[in-house]
């Protein structure tokens, strides 16, 4: 990016160099190699005598595996996992436990209740199917629409409500807009609106399990189709490969970031196409089918445990805005959101093929869909009650201690809300 | 083939009348070594460079989660600093990344979040502006937002900073301002071995991350009997070098040199005795010290290499104005780089050098 002087810089009458640099030859003393491999050092490619140049369609599309039809059943039979009961209720309990989730806070949005909010809508799939072919042990670095994602590794719905409302039992104190969830003791690192910014950060913890001794942990990083042309999305991928770190960079692939389709987006075939290209283990998935999201994770994560990074590209359809501040219908037509709520919805794949195993039936949806908006709206009449944190949480945990010069300005305040203290919200704040 | 050495020799000395020239150049302060020995134990001479070396060497002796990473640094990285340690801690512990400083700092981020203890380098403080996002929006932020459940305390990123006498416009910054404003970052500047090491081993420990800008020019034209062993020096804390009362001379880096001569010109020329502080700490910095020097003397003199619109020397005029103002006996003054990009063959107009800030601090004292 810039000129490297380096010890050049320090040492510029260095005499060998500037020999080496004039003294070319005239002719070589090798004989040409002919079709053989060229030996410069950045490349390991045959010379050809015609100009070929490559471009988007020089390559096969990177096909997309799947294990169910649309209708929830088996393509392949080999391919099924053999997920029990258990895991498989589990999965989609998750799904209808978001989705309740997504459809009240999204609502309590447009009621003025909380501030801002991000549906899930048609990527739960990508969620669970990661999630469960997961270990907890391993580290989630994720963007923001990966809630299934937490849920499945035991965040309750209380938590990621008090997120949302910013009350005093939401462990990020309230300091960040809602659906920034983190959990630490479930290696759910804490979200930040930046993108992309965690994917090199991703494979730098990597980096540090790889380090440890019999390391039995992977770290999984989520990113949308749209933070992958970010600059950290290449730095990721690149410093994955060449550091042989244990990641799955794993991109969720939607079709749209805000307004912008992948038209604009990209010219290449999608994201997998530049995992070959940066030396990663790729595959292609679809997103719509939680089992072939877990068949590739399951596969991705043993791969990652041998130091092999992986780049998974789920390809999904946003079917929400992409959040409460946009109007998606603004840029798409209804009907292409209509498709893919009906026919490629990975809900009801994965319901028709509990069904088609005989573990789920309307009469489980019916309870369990209430019991999961139950849930939700309990918990949420619940966070509105408690106060947020005390104004002083405000000025923690900007450093382990706190500065001098925090202090003075935390005591300035404390002198200014004792004079003016009614100008400010003070009921709805913890007190001392 | 005669014709070709004939050119070489030439070559060769224009490369030598070159190097001549830069250093005449680059003599624009004269060093002070610090002669006080900040800890009992054995010392032994040690340039700026192998101070840092020796403290690297050290943390990665003790904490076996260390690494040292960055663009060159395998080889011992394009200043030495790094030099002998791959070959003595191994290739996973000491070794090169991609040319991409955002994946530099952000790897590090992770690797300090994931536990470890991360030494990332950023070959020239220029060229830290790609990791700025990572630096200010990620490291500085993230005990913050978690509500302190992770954080990257143990990310230290080390950076070649200052003027070299002939670095231009991208190999000569001081980008301390420019983090300054960021709450979360620690940002420190050593004056020499004795302060790289102690401070350097002080930002590798701390629970917060740390930016550790290392004068180059210092590099090698900075020798000092340094502690052999692990010692700490305090971050946010300044140190009085030079004890006076008719001024406080404020700097940090090479200008605390450029200062300390400045201090003794005055002492000879105009018989006033200047007070000289290096601040040591940019981001969290040592009030207590600044004001009471300030209130003794009455009168401040703050420089710095960096421009001058916005630089830290602003936050310092600011913060002793309101704190020191019925102190005051004349305004404080700024001795900075102009507000022009770093530029190359009019470095020396262009640095606030000796003869800058005694002409500032005669007016000073006139006032």
């Amino acid at each position: 990016m810039a000129l490297r002087s380096g010890v050049g810089f320090l040492r510029l009458s260095r005499i060998n160099q500037v020999f080496r640099l004039l003294s070319t030859h005239s002719r070589p003393e090798i004989v040409q190699n002919g079709g053989l491999h060229a030996e410069f050092p950045g490349a390991r490619a045959p010379y050809v005598t015609e100009i070929k140049i490559l471009d988007e369609n020089s390559y096969d599309p990177i096909p997309i595996y799947r294990v169910l039809d649309n209708n929830g059943q088996v393509i392949d039979s080999k391919e099924e996992p053999n997920l029990d009961k258990e895991t498989l209720l589990n999965m989609y309990k998750t799904m209808i436990q978001l989705n309740q989730m997504d459809k009240i806070l999204y609502e309590s949005q447009r009621q003025g209740r909380i501030s801002f909010y991000m549906t899930n809508y048609g990527e739960e799939g990508i969620h669970v199917g990661s999630a469960a072919a997961l270990s907890s042990k391993d580290m989630v670095f994720a963007q923001y629409r990966e809630a299934g994602v937490f849920l499945y590794r035991g965040m309750t719905v209380t938590e990621m409500v008090n997120q949302c409302y910013g009350n005093h039992e939401d462990p990020g104190k309230g300091r960040h807009m809602p659906v920034h969830y983190g959990s630490k003791q479930r290696n759910l690192v804490t979200i930040s609106s930046p993108l992309a910014t965690q994917m090199p950060q991703a494979v730098g913890a990597a980096y540090a399990f790889k380090r440890t001794p019999n390391n039995d942990r992977c770290v999984i990083c989520y990113f949308g189709e749209g933070a992958a042309s970010e600059g950290d999305a290449f730095a990721a991928l690149n410093f994955a490969a060449t550091l042989e770190c244990p990641v799955i960079l794993f991109c969720r692939n939607n079709g749209y970031a805000i307004s912008t389709p992948t038209r604009e987006q990209y010219r290449g075939d999608g994201i997998a196409a530049r995992g070959p290209a940066l030396g990663l283990r790729t595959v292609r998935v679809d997103g719509t089918d939680a089992l072939a999201v877990y068949n590739v994770v399951v596969r991705a994560r043993e791969l990652a445990l041998g130091n092999r990074p992986v780049l998974v590209e789920a390809m999904s359809y946003r079917v929400g805005h992409h959040s409460t501040s946009d109007d998606s219908t603004a840029y798409r037509p209804l009907e292409e959101i209509q498709k893919w709520t009906q026919d490629e919805n990975p809900i009801q794949k994965l319901r028709l093929y509990l069904e088609s195993k005989g573990l789920w039936d309307a009469e489980a949806e019916k309870t369990y869909s209430k019991e999961a908006r139950d849930l939700v709206v309990r918990t949420m009449q619940e966070a509105e009650k408690k106060r947020k944190p005390h104004w002083k949480e405000m000025l923690e945990d900007v450093y382990y201690d706190m500065p001098p010069h925090i202090q003075k300005q935390m005591q300035e305040m404390e002198k200014h809300l004792e004079k003016y203290q009614e100008h400010y919200p003070m009921d709805q704040y913890q007190k001392e | 083939m005669a014709s070709l050495t004939q050119r070489v020799l030439n070559l060769n000395k224009l490369f030598k009348r070159v190097n001549n020239g830069t250093k005449r150049l680059s003599s624009h302060f004269t060093y002070f070594p610090d002669n006080e020995k900040p800890v009992e134990g054995e010392y032994s001479k040690m340039n700026m460079m192998q101070a840092i070396n020796n403290a690297m060497d050290l943390t990665l002796k003790n904490d076996p989660t260390a690494v040292v990473f960055g663009e060159d640094v395998a080889f011992g990285g394009v200043f030495r600093c790094a030099l002998g340690l791959q070959e003595k801690y191994g290739n996973d512990r000491v070794f090169n990344t991609p040319l991409c400083e955002q994946g530099i700092a952000g790897f590090g981020i992770g690797m300090a979040t994931a536990g470890a203890t991360a030494i990332a380098e950023i070959q020239f403080a220029d060229y830290i502006f790609p990791a700025f996002d990572q630096l200010v929006n990620e490291a500085a932020k993230a005990r913050y937002r978690s509500g302190g459940q992770f954080e990257c305390g143990a990310l230290t990123v080390r950076s070649p900073c200052g003027a070299v006498g002939h670095g231009g416009l991208y190999h000569s910054q001081s980008p301390e301002a420019f983090f300054a404003h960021a709450p979360g970052l620690k940002v420190v500047v050593p004056r020499g071995p004795i302060t790289a090491k102690g401070l350097l081993l002080s930002c590798i420990q701390d629970r917060d991350p740390c930016i550790f800008l290392e004068p180059k020019i210092l590099y090698r034209s900075a020798t000092e009997d340094v502690p052999v062993d692990n010692f700490t020096l305090p971050i946010g804390k300044a140190q009085v070098l030079r004890q006076g009362d008719a001024a406080t001379l404020i700097g940090w880096g090479t200008q605390v040199h450029v200062l300390l001569e400045v201090a003794q010109m005055v002492q000879d020329k105009l018989g006033a005795s200047c007070e000289v502080i290096d601040l040591m700490s940019i981001l969290p910095w040592d009030q207590e010290t600044v004001f009471n020097s300030v209130k003794k003397t009455g009168r401040c003199l703050i420089a710095h290499e960096a421009p001058l619109t916005c630089g830290f020397g602003a936050e310092l005029a600011a913060a002793i104005q309101a704190e020191c103002f019925l102190h005051l006996e004349a305004p404080v003054q700024r001795a900075a780089g102009w507000d022009a990009p770093f530029p190359h063959v009019f470095e020396p107009f262009y640095l606030p050098g000796r003869w800058r800030c005694f002409d500032y601090i005669s007016q000073l004292l006139k006032y």
